[in-house]
Order: structure tokens, then sequence, then C-alpha cells
């Protein structure tokens, strides 16, 4: 018996070690080359980790006033912003449309709509139930004013990228580092250590105080890069805290069966050598 | 369906009609009290693991279905408003993509189970076979269902694979474009992989029920892989397996939920969330992590079609597994050398599997210096080699000459040793 359940412990163990080593391989195999990238402690992380609402509720103020001018959100409606476990969600609106945060954030975008009465396009402000709308009215349009390049949608951005937040972190503030002597940078294209082969078409976009903070926290480089990865790394995985809450209780759920399970086979098995 | 004769009685005036018409309840109640080898152990769950997987996966993608859409404008679209707004989309998106995970492990454990204690030998090749189709359609589902996301690696991927049957000789370029309803991956593609996805999954429940079938008819090999001869050797499936398998399945449960819940995208690849662009190449195309093995087969030799016929007789030669091992014992334990060999093959294929993850020209660490020495072209033709030669050298010779050890003469025998003449036998 004692050899069975060691059986089995065993394979669990193997399927563990190959799990954790796999999530290793794949977090290290970015194409960073020699940067060595900094792993910072996101408030996420962890089974219990949940946003950062405050740092979220920053990070949405970058993205509007420095990272929007040429990056959409495509996949975001703004009433997304209030569900629960989003940046401004409040227990006092549990339907995110009436949110005056989030109805206040869909007005200041201008959204393309189409006149009932005349039929022609017009412009009016965003309601919660708008997607975040294109910047750009299409791709060509996102080259032509980004020489060449296309500004890519940061809707799912920290899932799309491995390193995931320490990637997008690490981007935005590895813009100081000196290229290598033999690199050639054509115009409009910039160094960036993080990037795949180090040329990315963004500038820089950070600088210290670029916005000024709405609850008063200093602006620096790191403060606002730090709060712009939170906040796209909640619109990449939103339900992240609901995963976590209902994975504990289920892993817990399963464990307690397991137990149970456990002895009631050693009940039934109580008279059967094997 | 089952081979061993029916103790089933039914009791009530409603049953004995029903029995007499379609002895339905017949059925189950055998199925519940099958004798089983009363020495199986946890390697042996993996078959009900696997059903579970099965019907865990037609339930979340038949919901899925519901609210994907399968056009290459929309397709990426529809699966992140699945994650963002569908009720519980949220949870079933992910277990449908972790679950086919955990699928293919479970499936991996269950035949490297049948590899080692023989359950391919006679009476059980015609089991085993269907047990490869399975496998064989399983490839396919998967296959196609990473394609459905449209994301970097759906479409390259795609590309990729669909390529393959461009290198078929004549009719190669007719046939890769029948596949994929134009000229490149397209909405055509998408539109038929989804067809086919949806299909493939009854096709597999048909064949595991034919499996099943054939698994009762000659009843379970086990760890010693002597035939159970008398009632003693065996027990009821219920409630001795059933609560046994119940454990070890919650166990199971507990690693798929750990991913499920706190790493869904460890077993993925980061550029599926880029939505497919046709004209982007993804540095680097690498297949779900239960396709690394073949697809390091595959770029082991130069010539494409010579990769693509190797990757095909990796799967062809289990086909005929049952008659290239010559051996009459079954279980490994009684075959201290080829036991040896097993476990080296077992070794090479997760060696195959971190080749298929690897660029090819890159050095292989701990055994380069520099540019010197092995790169991962080199390893995984070594291990493909070894691969191929297990199958087809070493177990036809190994059966010939190797001495295997004295087997117990019967399962009761192997636990209680001689003097199990009289042992209590378990209530039933």
């Amino acid at each position: 018996m004692a050899f069975k359940l060691k059986t089995l412990i065993l394979t669990g163990t193997a399927a563990f070690i190959a799990a954790v080593s796999g999530i290793a391989y794949a977090a290290g195999g970015g194409g960073t080359g020699d940067y060595k990238m900094e792993h910072k402690h996101w408030h996420f992380q962890g089974a219990f980790g949940t946003y950062d609402k405050a740092a979220a509720q920053r990070g949405y103020q970058v993205y509007r006033e420095v990272c929007a001018s040429c990056h959409a959100l495509k996949h975001l409606a703004f009433r997304h912003l209030g569900d629960k476990g989003a940046p401004f969600y409040n227990e006092d609106f549990p339907n995110p449309n009436d949110n005056p945060l989030v109805k206040n954030f869909a007005a200041d975008w201008t959204v393309q709509d189409i006149d009932v009465e005349t039929g022609d396009v017009i412009d009016r402000s965003g309601i919660p139930a708008d997607k975040f709308p294109a910047i750009y009215p299409n791709n060509a349009a996102a080259r032509a004013s980004n020489g060449g390049g296309l500004p890519p949608d940061l809707s799912v951005m920290v899932s799309a990228r491995n390193g995931g937040a320490d990637y997008l972190y690490n981007l935005l503030l590895a813009y100081d580092t000196p290229p290598p002597a033999d690199l050639q940078l054509t115009p409009g294209v910039y160094y960036n250590p993080v990037m795949d082969g180090g040329k990315i078409a963004m500038k820089n976009p950070l600088s210290d105080d670029l916005v000024e903070y709405a609850d008063g926290t200093p602006a620096t480089l790191e403060q606002m890069a730090a709060d712009v990865t939170e906040f796209l790394a909640w619109s990449s995985d939103p339900k992240l805290e609901q995963r976590k809450s209902v994975g504990f209780m289920t892993m817990l759920y399963l464990l307690i069966l397991a137990v149970l399970l456990w002895f009631s086979y050693k009940r039934v098995w109580r008279n059967v050598e094997h | 369906m089952s081979g061993h004769p029916s103790t089933y009685e039914p009791k009530y005036a409603a049953t004995k009609w029903m029995d007499q018409r379609l002895p339905i309840v017949r059925m189950g109640a055998d199925f519940m009290t099958f004798p089983s080898p009363r020495n199986l152990n946890y390697w042996y769950t993996f078959g009900g693991i696997l059903t579970l997987c099965l019907v865990s996966q037609i339930i979340t993608g038949i919901i899925l279905a519901m609210h994907y859409v399968p056009h290459t404008e929309l397709a990426f679209e529809s699966v992140q408003r699945i994650r963002r707004d569908v009720p519980f989309g949220w949870l079933l998106q992910p277990m449908h993509a972790v679950g086919a995970s955990m699928f293919f492990f479970a499936v991996y454990v269950h035949m490297f189970r049948g590899l080692y204690y023989g359950s391919y030998k006679a009476p059980r090749e015609v089991l085993w076979i269907i047990g490869c189709l399975i496998y064989l359609v399983m490839m396919a589902t998967g296959f196609l269902g990473y394609t459905l996301p449209w994301g970097q690696m759906s479409f390259w991927g795609a590309t990729v694979i669909t390529g393959f049957f461009g290198a078929v000789p004549v009719v190669g370029e007719s046939l890769q474009q029948w596949l994929l309803g134009g000229y490149a991956v397209d909405n055509a593609t998408l539109n038929r992989f989804f067809a086919l996805h949806y299909l493939l999954p009854f096709v597999i429940a048909g064949l595991v029920g034919v499996h099943v079938w054939a698994l009762h008819h000659v009843g379970q090999n086990n760890p010693i892989g002597i035939t159970p001869k008398t009632k003693q050797d065996t027990l009821s499936f219920h409630p001795y397996y059933t609560v046994k398998d119940g454990f070890a399945v919650v166990v199971f449960l507990l690693i798929f939920a750990f991913f499920l819940f706190y790493q869904p995208d460890a077993l993925g690849h980061a550029d599926n969330y880029i939505e497919a662009d046709a004209l982007k190449t993804p540095p680097h195309i690498v297949p779900e992590w239960y396709f690394l093995p073949f697809y390091a087969i595959l770029r082991a030799v130069p010539d494409k079609l010579a990769g693509i016929l190797l990757m095909i007789g990796a799967i062809a030669v289990l086909f005929v597994l049952p008659w290239l091992d010559t051996s009459k014992v079954r279980s490994m334990r009684f075959r201290p050398v080829a036991r040896g060999f097993f476990w080296i093959f077992l070794f090479f294929c997760f060696i195959l599997g971190w080749c298929g993850a690897e660029t090819p020209d890159n050095m292989v660490p701990f055994m380069s210096v520099g540019d010197k020495g092995l790169n991962f072209t080199g390893l995984s033709r070594i291990a493909t080699i070894y691969y191929f030669a297990y199958f087809v050298v070493i177990l036809p010779i190994l059966g010939l000459v190797e001495k295997p050890k004295d087997r117990p003469e019967s399962i009761t025998k192997a636990i209680l040793g001689d003097s199990s003449h009289g042992a209590a036998a378990p209530a039933e």
C-alpha cells in the first residue's frame, strides 16, 4: 500500500516539476538578449494576489493621457472599468453602467455613430456601453502617422509577451540603455534592449512628471511605468481575482474530497491484500 | 458487452420487462461488477481520467461553440468576448484550453503505462490498436482546435502543418489546396477546421466505446501481466475500483485546478494572444507542448518529405508494436534488460520534446562549448534514432535473447506468497 501511494506521490511530483520548469522556461523565453530584466513583485501575483486598484486607476490615467494617442484597447468597453475586480469598481454601483466615474470616463471619449434620422456619420461622447474607440480609422492611417510602425492594440498586451508584466515594465524603462556601437538605427527606429532585436518604432513615451496624478502621487518614470503596467495587466486578465477566489474554494473542496475518498478507499479495501 | 458471465438478476416487474426487451440495466450492472485484477495500481486509473477529460472537453466545447464565431475577422475577438462578457466564459474557455493539455498529459501516461506493462500483447492487440487510433484522432482534434482562437500561433501552426501535405509527391499541392479550401490558410480553412473540430470528438467518443468493449472482452492487464486465473485474483469493479479511481481522479483534478486557476497560460504560447497576421511570421513557430517530440522528429532530417515520413512512422510504428515485441512476457517487472531500455526510451521522448521547443541550430547546454559540440538538430537525430531503434531493433531482438525473471503463478500468489490457499476472499 505504502508503495502505491509512493507511486502516486512520485507521479504528482514529477508532473509538478515538469510543469514548473515549463513555466520557468516559458517565462525566461523572452527575446531580451543580455538585458537584465528587473523582476518586480506585482500586487496581483501569488495565490491570493489582487490588482492594486489605486495603481491601476493611475495607470488608466497614464493610458488615457499618454498611450491612447496611438494605442487602442479594442476588446474593452468603458463599462468594463467598473466591473467587479476592475480598477473603478464601486460596490454601490453593481451595474457599471450606473457608476458615475465610468460614465465620466466614457463621456471623455468621442465615438462614431450613425444619426438614425439622417443616416449621417456623427461624433458623440461615449457612454459606458461603448467599446473603446479605434485611434486610427485603419491600419494604413496608423502606419502613416507613426513612420511605418503599427501601434499594437493593448487590450491583451501583458498576456501577449513572454515575461508578461515584467516585460512591459522593463520595456518602458529600458530606453536609457546606450545602444551597442554596431547597431544601425534608421530614422523612426529606436533602441530598446527589451525588444526582440533591440529595435522599436515607439520612441520613449514616458518621462518624469509627464502626467499629474489625480491622487497626488509623484509621477516618476518608474511610478508611471508600474501603474500603466498594472492597468494593462488588469485589461489582459480582467477576471483574475474572480478566478483565484473560485480556484481557492475549488481546490479546498477537492482536497477535502480527496481525504474523504482516501479513507473510504482504506475502508473498502481493509480486508483485501493487494 | 463484457466477457464475464452476467450476475445481474432483475428484481422488479419493470426491470424484468425491460431486461427481456433491452438488457441495458444488465449491461450497466455487469459493467459495475466487472472482475478486475486485484493488483491494479494507480497507473491503471488513467483510462477513467481520460474518459472524464473527453466528457469535460465535449461539454465545455459545446458551450464555447455557442459563443465562438468562426470567421477570420471575428474569431479572436469572439474568444475575448467569451472571456470578458459571457457568463462563466472566463472559466469555460481556459477549462477547454487547459483541459486539452491535461487530456494529452493523461493519454501519454496511459500509453507509457501500456508500453511498460506490455498491455499491447495478445490478446489485447486490437484494444491497443483502437487506442492508437484514438490518439491519432486526438492529435487531429487538438491541432484543429488550436487554430480556432486565430492567434499568431494558431495561424502559423496551421500554415506549417498543412504545408507538410504540400510535400507529398505529385498530388501534394492540390492536396494542400483541397485541405485549406484555398491557396493559404484563410476563412475557408477556419470554417472547415471548426466544423471538423466539432465532429472529431464524437468520433473519439465512438472509438472509446469500442476501446472499452474490447477491454471488457479480454479483461484488464495488470502490473505483473499474469492473466487472472481464479475468482481470488479479481475484485468487483465497484466498489473497489470506483473508490480507488475516485481518489486518483480527484488528485488529478487538483493538478488540473492548479493550472486552470493559477497558471492558465503556462501551457500555451504568449504569441497566441496576438491576433493572426498573415504578413508577420513569428520568430519561432512552435506547436503545443504535446506535439513537440513529433515536431523534433520532423525537423531531424533536412528533407521535408523524409521528415514527414519519419513523423508518420513514429506513430505508425505504435500500431504494429504488438508484432514487433517478440517477448511473451508482458510486464517489464520481469524483464530487467528491457526495463532499462524502456526508461532510456522515456528519457529520449523528453529529450525530443526539448529539441522540439528549441531552435535547431542552437547549441545544447552542457554538450557544447561555444559553437563546437552538439546542436539541437544533432541531439534530435540521436533521440530519433533511439525512438525507432527501440521499436524495430531492441524490442524484437530482446524478446528472443533476454532471459526473463521467474514469474509468479498467479496474481494472488504474487501478493500473498505460496501460503495463499484459503486466504479470505474479499466480501462482495
